[in-house]
């Protein structure tokens, strides 16, 4: 006989799982800087991706399970690309993509035997500053509309309370990186280059705006801190 | 529009034409009966293209016009179209289905590379414009033909490289150059006598400039360069660093080249016959 669950604890106790399962994982910050928005995410792995392409303007991130969120990539992808085809590239934002992900993630919370270990970030590259938008999701389908910045991932209320201190308008590409860096390694540990995963939205006339850093220009750009 | 989500067994992976199929969305076009559709319709037709391989990449150009019957229908139309960073195709044969493919094809490029997270192999771009060809071939049954050129600059070999096709999706590697429509003959003739292993890129540009103004000068559905509107032919290349189309000013400098050189040769009087002034 199945024992009676209150919704209220079964809720809590999903949470609870999907915030551990989150929490294991290593942190990741994105930024407005003056060109664009550029995230930054701590990953030893050069193969398996943190940060990524969806459409002309937008990027992904995602923090936790790694085979979940990328299956929302992919699936973020699929959408992207089928609306840019039924209607126009131009139709294709950041804030649908962003809802659909809501409403996916929010079902499999409810509906599903486990939640999702996922915390996703949609970013969009407006034509001027004032138009970029950062989409936070959380693994219950919670969306949360990030102005400036934002911090995904283990530990990211401590890097959060960094990145509001230290972040400001009108940084540039090397300001904001060494910036990133700087708020997800804290006060006492240095992240290698080789352990950086850095991706940018850069604002241009190009179609496809999302470009990947090489750990060469990395290492530059990190390098310069020491 | 729900978010497409498929069971592990069942997803089409990297494949675009195919997701559009499970979404039903499949764009495929076949009208029914057997009769000559392109014909009775009077669908455009777009001609002339060529792509020779240089020292260090390939060349593609193609003309401007698409015809309908005697008519010409449209005077800027875009043939040669980049398909991704690396490679670009041609397309001659029935303006719409082949305008349709060639976005597809451009998508399917461009939804692989984001769903992988790294470019297809020239061999495999290729690969997947000959099935999109094939897909075609119940069209082109009915006068729809699509037959596209394929060309790019290979990484993995670090070498232009260069494909036609025929209406089934047949895929031939051609090794030094290649043209297809109504005006390959003599576009393809010109660029016969002229080739060279050695070619650098100004001199094959100059060597398609000169192949499509023999086309246009010989077959009436391929446009030359139309000096008073300002239209010239679409010329690109693509190497190592990727696609440059050559802009029309430089064009217009180059074909002035061919004019001016035509003009003291014994076939002067026909020879203009190629400018609509």
């Amino acid at each position: 006989m199945p024992f009676y669950v209150a919704p209220e604890q079964m809720m809590k106790d999903r949470a609870d799982y999907a915030r551990k399962g989150i929490a294991r994982g290593r942190a990741l910050v994105a930024m407005r800087y003056t060109d664009g928005i550029v995230m930054v995410a701590e990953n030893a792995s050069e193969t398996l991706r943190k940060v990524s392409e969806i459409y002309d303007r937008i990027g992904f991130a995602g923090v936790g399970k790694y085979n979940e969120f990328d299956q929302l990539r992919v699936a973020g992808i699929r959408s992207a690309d089928l609306k840019g085809f039924q209607y126009s590239r131009d139709d294709v934002d950041a804030r649908s993509l962003a809802n659909s992900y809501a409403q996916m993630l929010g079902n499999i919370f409810t509906h599903e035997t486990k939640p999702m270990e996922v915390e996703i970030l949609v970013a969009e590259v407006g034509h001027s500053g004032a138009t970029d938008q950062m989409f936070h999701v959380l693994y219950d389908g919670t969306v949360v509309d990030e102005r400036d910045c934002a911090a995904i991932g283990g530990d990211a209320e401590s890097i959060r309370t960094r990145l509001d201190e230290q972040w400001s308008d009108g940084f540039d590409l090397a300001t904001a990186i060494r910036t990133s860096v700087a708020v997800i390694a804290g006060d006492d540990r240095q992240i290698s280059a080789s352990d950086l995963e850095v991706a940018k939205l850069s604002r241009g006339d190009h179609r496809r705006c999302f470009h990947r850093l090489a750990p060469a220009e990395i290492a530059e750009f990190v390098d310069l801190t020491e | 529009m729900p978010m497409p989500f498929f069971a592990p067994g069942d997803d089409p992976g990297a494949n675009f034409p195919d997701l559009l199929k499970r979404i039903g969305l499949d764009a495929t076009m076949t009208p029914g009966g057997r009769t000559d559709v392109g014909a009775a319709l009077g669908i455009p037709h777009a001609t002339t293209c060529v792509a020779l391989r240089y020292d260090g990449g390939v060349v593609m150009a193609g003309d401007r016009r698409a015809t309908s019957g005697n008519i010409i229908s449209h005077r800027t139309m875009e043939k040669v179209v980049q398909a991704d960073r690396h490679s670009g195709v041609a397309i001659a044969g029935s303006a719409g289905p082949a305008m349709e493919m060639v976005k597809m094809f451009q998508l399917q490029l461009e939804h692989y590379e984001k769903v992988e997270g790294s470019a297809l192999s020239l061999d495999g771009k290729a690969n997947q414009l000959s099935a999109m060809v094939r897909g075609n071939l119940p069209a082109a049954m009915q006068g729809m033909v699509v037959v596209p050129i394929f060309a790019g600059y290979d990484l993995l070999r670090s070498s232009g490289r260069l494909w036609d096709f025929d209406a089934t999706g047949g895929r031939y590697e051609e090794k030094d150059f290649v043209a297809t429509g109504s005006g390959s003959l003599h576009a393809g003739t010109v660029i016969k006598v002229g080739y060279q292993p050695d070619l650098d890129r100004s001199a094959a540009i100059d060597l398609a400039a000169r192949s499509l103004w023999e086309a246009a000068d010989a077959d009436s559905a391929t446009g030359g360069p139309d000096l008073r509107r300002g239209v010239f032919p679409v010329v690109a290349s693509i190497d190592v660093d990727g696609w440059a189309r050559v802009d029309d000013d430089e064009l217009a400098t180059r074909y002035r080249a061919i004019i001016d050189g035509l003009s003291d040769g014994p076939d002067s009087d026909s020879s203009q016959s190629g400018v609509a002034s």
